[in-house]
């Protein structure tokens, strides 16, 4: 354990001493400091930035927009998923096509969205909702249609209602498949807030850090970066952790 | 025959969909900026061809995900080898990787937009940054997996580590590093095509772009399709050749 913590800070050491290098890199010039700032400029526009409230307003923005859609298409997936991957025929039927669809880049929905809902709001909800929606309604439908057999039976001899089922059979048994997409949905909807943004000219990150660059800012615009790593890397924890306390019983085994 | 019926399966529920938008079309007389017959978009698509402008923003999209990955992939893999094979590596870069990995590859596009203006470099950047991080992981976790014995060959060899690396751990790991190019290669698509939308002029992002702002949603849908094909077609073809050169060897779990 004593072994592992020590790992720990000699890891973030070595990333203390990248920051330093930047730094260096920075302060001697190396780089033109119009394309990188080093991280004492950084810092200061994020601290700046937090002090006037319009990073916090943008990041707010942005979380909201990414976990509305995030959740609207993990809803709409799951519901989705549950009914193809529940019926043979459905799926016969539809999976080639989902399986189409599987790998078209998220983004090339962004144009169909403008023309539907112009440059709004709406526009960029409904083009995270439909990008975000593929890796969790694929992930349902694998989950729902590898329930192990026997449990189905196990039902019919309980005499389990569909719904039953449904609730306490085949949702819990596919639920690590459902969380694995939604994590990967989480990444998408992230992705998909910050080119909404940009596109549409809406407040965020997005659209902060491309003004930001359009007008040679580059502090706030390395402060929005980083900012945007840091949401990244706190909502992935934060399903991490979920994941772990749902999944509680998977590890007993 | 099974497969045949599987196959006319598949295409019913898609083909009835573009029957029936079309028969839509014509009984509602359809003229609209936002939408356009499937018809209509077969049209386009096919003038988008004869033209050769969708081939050109096709050409555009390929070098640039294709340039990005084999950027990004590279460093990933050599940097991949190295932590795999070094526990030690590994555990110092822990907090590194796990700092720079959650930084979403589209923030980096107003960056390499303002260090390198619109076109091929900055596309390029964007995905090889994309494309970096799942080959590093799989390549790592790859390497780290190779059977311990062979490394006990390596040593009664007295292989040094250069050689160790090239003839006994990279074709172990081979089957599985495969399969992070694979992923990576889907990924530089989507990124390419996500920059091409929201910024550079080049490619079939941005032609959709241009199709839906000069009001003609046929040609956005053609395009729209278009990728579709790509994507499926590349997905299709990197999957067969996995099949091909490495059989059963290359079903291995990509949950990272």
């Amino acid at each position: 354990m004593n072994a592992r913590i020590g790992w720990r800070l000699a890891s973030v050491a070595v990333g203390g001493l990248f920051i330093v290098a930047w730094q260096l890199v920075a302060s001697a010039h190396i780089v033109s400091p119009v394309y990188l700032p080093g991280p004492d400029r950084t810092w200061n526009a994020l601290v700046r930035g937090f002090a006037t409230g319009t990073l916090l307003a943008q990041l707010l923005q942005t979380v909201q927009r990414m976990l509305v859609g995030w959740l609207l298409a993990s809803l709409a997936g799951i519901v989705l998923g549950a009914c193809i991957g529940l019926s043979r025929p459905a799926r016969a039927y539809l999976g080639p096509t989902l399986e189409f669809l599987r790998p078209l880049p998220a983004s090339a929905v962004i144009p169909l969205g403008i023309a539907f809902f112009g440059l709004s709001d709406g526009m960029v909800l409904g083009v995270i909702a439909f990008g975000a929606l593929w890796p969790t309604l694929l992930a349902t439908v694998h989950g729902f249609a590898a329930v192990e057999p026997c449990l189905y039976e196990v039902s019919r001899a309980l005499g389990m209602s569909r719904l039953a089922v449904i609730w306490k059979i085949a949702l819990p048994s596919s639920l690590p498949d459902i969380l694995g997409g939604m994590r990967l949905s989480l990444t998408v909807s992230l992705i998909l807030a910050v080119v909404g943004e940009m596109l549409a000219s809406r407040t965020g990150l997005g659209s902060g850090i491309l003004v930001a660059a359009r007008t040679f800012h580059a502090p706030d615009l390395y402060a929005g970066v980083v900012l945007l790593g840091g949401l990244g890397y706190i909502t992935a924890q934060g399903l991490f952790a979920l994941e772990a306390r749902l999944l509680r019983w998977r590890a007993v085994r | 025959m099974k497969r045949a019926l599987a196959i006319g399966r598949g295409l019913a529920f898609p083909a009835a969909a573009i029957v029936l938008c079309q028969i839509a079309a014509m009984v509602s007389h359809l003229q609209s900026d936002t939408l356009a017959s499937p018809a209509a978009a077969l049209v386009a698509g096919a003038h988008a061809f004869a033209d050769g402008s969708i081939l050109l923003a096709t050409v555009q999209t390929l070098a640039n995900a294709f340039g990005g990955l084999a950027l990004g992939g590279c460093i990933g893999l050599i940097l991949g080898i190295l932590l795999g094979s070094s526990t030690t590596a590994d555990r110092l870069m822990e907090f590194s990787v796990e700092a720079l990995r959650p930084i979403p590859s589209v923030a980096l596009i107003p960056v390499a937009m303002l260090i390198y203006g619109f076109g091929y470099r900055m596309e390029i950047a964007i995905v090889a940054f994309a494309s970096f991080w799942p080959v590093l992981i799989l390549s790592r976790n790859a390497v780290a997996g190779v059977d311990a014995a062979l490394f006990d060959v390596a040593r009664v060899l007295r292989l040094p580590p250069l050689a160790r690396t090239i003839k006994i751990v990279l074709p172990a790991a081979l089957p599985r590093i495969f399969v992070a190019f694979r992923l990576a290669a889907g990924i530089a698509l989507t990124v390419a095509v996500t920059v091409e939308v929201s910024t550079n002029p080049l490619g079939l992002g941005y032609g959709m772009m241009l199709a839906e702002q000069s009001l003609h949603p046929e040609l956005m849908l053609a395009y729209l399709l278009w990728i579709g094909i790509i994507g499926w077609g590349l997905n299709f073809a990197i999957v067969n050749a996995q099949r091909r050169l490495f059989g059963r060897s290359a079903n291995v779990r990509t949950a990272t």
